[in-house]
């Protein structure tokens, strides 16, 4: 399946961009994290991000469908 | 009202959306852009977000002050973009009939956006490369 990723802060940082589409073998979010984190050398633990899909937070179980909008996010740091 | 703005927050409208007839009071935090942090000299920072989730959880929190707090209008705007020393980086305000609400409810609303709302900071160090800020939880100020 296709995915469409976009990164923020030090993730963009890590990748060199701000997205990208991927096709994965991943069927969930931990599945899919744990394969880019493997490609582009991530450095957060998933503890510390929290994950949203098609612009809504959700958890680390979420079963993926094909062309879904999938964001990281690192700590913020507003204020 | 909560949004997140590319150009230079206007804190004379901000204020003046928080009128209404019964307010006996107006509690308003201004987040600035400071030339320090951690012990280090900075001369400017970038704020980034990711815009449509940004919007989305500041209108929660916004609403969640509403039902928290007995306060007549709450209002909260963020800047992205590069910000320079001295610059808004964040505006929150309450109004209420009486003081005890509007503090509170402006407390909450900077505390929760910092916590929650997807904003990222990026410091500029007069000596040395700009850092993303990813701090930990507890740690946040």
């Amino acid at each position: 399946m296709n995915y469409r990723l976009l990164y923020f802060a030090a993730l963009s940082d890590a990748v060199g961009c701000a997205g990208e589409t991927v096709a994965s073998e991943a069927r969930d979010v931990r599945a899919l994290y744990a394969e880019l984190a493997a490609r582009h050398g991530f450095t957060f633990a998933p503890d510390r991000l929290r994950v949203a899909v098609n612009g809504a937070f959700t958890d680390w179980n979420h079963r993926l469908a094909d062309n879904d909008e999938v964001v990281f996010l690192p700590p913020v740091s507003g204020g | 009202m909560f949004a997140i703005s590319e150009v230079p927050i206007d804190v004379a409208r901000l204020r003046g959306a928080l009128e209404a007839r019964g307010v006996g009071a107006v509690v308003c935090f201004e987040g600035r852009v400071r030339d320090h942090n951690d012990g280090r000299a900075v001369h400017g920072l970038s704020y980034q977000a990711y815009a449509d989730l940004a919007q989305a959880e500041g209108v929660r929190i916004v609403a969640e002050a509403h039902h928290r707090y007995a306060v007549d209008r709450v209002v909260c705007v963020h800047r992205v973009g590069d910000l320079a020393l001295g610059e808004v980086a964040v505006w929150a305000g309450a109004s209420a009939g009486h003081r005890a609400a509007a503090f509170d409810a402006c407390r909450y609303i900077i505390d929760e956006v910092k916590a929650r709302v997807p904003v990222w900071k990026r410091e500029h160090y007069v000596e040395g490369p700009s850092e993303w800020l990813h701090p930990e939880p507890g740690l946040r100020k």
